[in-house]
């Protein structure tokens, strides 16, 4: 489904991601995982043509995405959850959720995709009028990931779920990743929390200044002692 | 108590309000008529005000746009008019050809000014658009030389008034058995013009334009990830907010036959921020308020202070150009420090202060 050749993405002089290619097939959770600053959001942010790339090419279903403005990519079925929980604060949760479907014009299908998300998140029915700035971390992630889906999106990038988040809302969030993908979304999971992204996902990805150094299936990532060892700090 | 009131004015009677309103802005002009015409001029600015005033408010009420140059397109709006129809260049066009025109230059001058500013946000946007407006200034005001276009700094002088027909609005006529001044005129057109902006301010709040101007305001990474094209849209608010600056400047350059640089100054700009951020940034009544209080009481002070000193004191003491800065600035202290949503906030703006102040 989401094909990346040889992606780089420099910042002024210096490379971030230095020419990677992955993969993600459709209805599959893949997790690119690695330390901070180790280029995984530099790649998402060049996915979702928040940055222009120093090269390579980036096919979805067989069309290049890399021409593509960022507000494109709603049309194209790609969502993206931005990095720490990019909600409208002074919209509240529901006019949150509606946003996601701007793009739409179908209106009844848009109040029962609403009426589908309220029942992923009864948090956010509860809190339907509340104005997403007032929502704890959780609720707004939560919220983020509600307001992609509202776009009925068929890929969805998803940017540090995990950050800033107290564990209990950690554990609650990767709930909440793994009913989406059970019904059947395909997700490109960036994640700090190695090990959690890769209980959740099929394949993993491995991420080390700028190159992808090592890829398997996550079962096999979680056994290998060289990943253990430097990213689930055993 | 006075929740209460305002609920039986405009909630169980709203043709009762509307038809005050009317009322009110009906007589406004006679009654100020009697104090002499200049007071009815000074009604006229502050209509023309509320027109500028909500056209900024697009801007920076709903795109959340710092714009201090707005100035700038009330001057393009002005000198066009100004150059097309006054004896400057012998060219008399009529003001439904400028009017437009005028609009449409401001809009291209707001796109200018938009297109390479996409980027810049809060501060910046301030600076790189207070510099905007200083340039046009400047330019109106070095525009003399080699080929004299703008006149410079002694302006352009005998612009003709809006005429419709033999209907001038520079000279009093009867209407309908009303005799009505040359700035009665005004007032009634500006009326009109100022109904007109509020009628599309209060449909694009309620817009998908402006649900999208308000995502841009908020978070601009998660308004591109809802497919909102963040480039065009707000190109798109300075470009209307610049044309509402373009039409009042037609109107201002008419209404006083006479326009120089040293109207479009960067307090000019400031000013007419002022009056969005007192009254109340986004909400369309209290930006009505904000503009008419901000050129009311300005005039009151000039009118009421001399006197007052002299009844008090037997002589001048201060110079009531000099207090007006200060009453200004004062005002806006104050505001800020009790109302900071501003006079007259909208319910949702009182509502987030309340939130987030805890």
């Amino acid at each position: 489904m989401l094909e990346v050749n040889g992606l780089r993405v420099s910042y002024g002089g210096i490379q971030a991601v230095r020419g990677i290619s992955f993969h993600v097939n459709e209805g599959e959770m893949v997790a690119l995982i690695g330390a901070n600053g180790a280029g995984k959001s530099s790649t998402l942010r060049a996915l979702a043509r928040l940055l222009d790339p120093a090269g390579g090419s980036v096919r979805y279903r067989g069309k290049e995405l890399l021409p593509l403005p960022p507000h494109a990519l709603v049309a194209e079925g790609i969502a993206l959850v931005p990095e720490g929980r990019g909600v409208f604060p002074r919209m509240t949760s529901l006019e949150n959720l509606r946003m996601g479907a701007y793009a739409r014009s179908d209106k009844a299908a848009i109040e029962q995709d609403l009426e589908q998300v309220l029942g992923h998140f009864p948090r956010l029915k509860e809190r339907g009028q509340q104005l997403a700035g007032t929502l704890s971390g959780g609720e707004q992630q939560m919220l983020a990931i509600g307001r992609a889906l509202m776009s009925r999106p068929r890929l969805m990038l998803l940017d540090e779920p995990s950050m800033g988040l107290a564990p209990i809302m950690v554990q609650k969030i990767f709930e909440v990743i793994r009913t989406v993908a059970s019904d059947g979304m395909t997700i490109l999971l960036v994640e700090q929390n190695a090990k959690l992204a890769l209980e959740v996902s099929q394949r993993g990805y491995v991420m080390e200044s700028g190159e992808i150094t090592v890829t398997n299936e996550s079962t096999h990532l979680l056994a290998d002692p060289k990943v253990r060892a430097a990213y689930l700090g055993e | 108590m006075k929740g209460q009131f305002r609920r039986s004015v405009a909630g169980q009677r709203p043709w009762l309000g509307v038809l005050l309103l009317t009322a009110v802005l009906l007589l406004v002009p006679f009654v100020a008529g009697l104090g002499g015409q200049a007071w009815v001029r000074i009604a006229n600015f502050a209509i023309l005000y509320v027109f500028l005033a909500l056209g900024l408010n697009i801007v920076v009420g709903y795109a959340g746009l710092l714009d201090l140059g707005y100035v700038a397109f009330y001057a393009v709006g002005a000198y066009t008019y100004a150059l097309l129809a006054s004896p400057h260049f012998g060219i008399h066009l009529p003001f439904w050809v400028i009017l437009p025109l005028g609009a449409g230059l401001a809009c291209m001058f707001g796109v200018l000014l938009g297109a390479p500013t996409l980027k810049l946000r809060g501060d910046y946007l301030a600076i790189v658009t207070l510099g905007f407006g200083e340039i046009v200034r400047i330019f109106m005001n070095n525009l003399n030389a080699p080929v004299n276009i703008t006149n410079g700094a002694q302006g352009i002088t005998l612009i003709d008034p809006i005429r419709i027909g033999d209907f001038s609005f520079s000279q009093s006529g009867t209407i309908f058995g009303i005799t009505l001044s040359g700035p009665q005129k005004y007032y009634f057109l500006l009326v009109v013009l100022a109904l007109l902006v509020i009628v599309v301010n209060v449909r694009l709040q309620n817009s998908r334009i402006g649900r999208s101007w308000q995502a841009i305001r908020e978070d601009e990474v998660a308004a591109k990830a809802c497919g909102i094209n963040t480039r065009n849209i707000k190109l798109l608010a300075f470009a209307m907010g610049a044309s509402f600056g373009g039409i009042a400047g037609g109107v201002f350059a008419a209404m006083q036959g006479f326009v120089s640089p040293e109207s479009f100054s960067l307090m000019e700009s400031i000013t007419i921020l002022s009056m969005v951020v007192l009254g109340g940034m986004g909400h369309i009544p209290g930006v009505i308020l904000g503009a008419v209080l901000l050129t009311g009481l300005p005039e009151v002070l000039r009118y009421g202070i001399e006197p007052l000193q002299r009844a008090v004191f037997g002589r001048m003491i201060v110079d009531p150009e000099s207090l007006r800065m200060l009453v200004f600035g004062l005002a806006l202290v104050l505001v800020m420090r009790f109302r900071p949503a501003g006079l007259w906030p909208s319910s949702q703006r009182l509502r987030e202060l309340a939130e987030t102040a805890d």
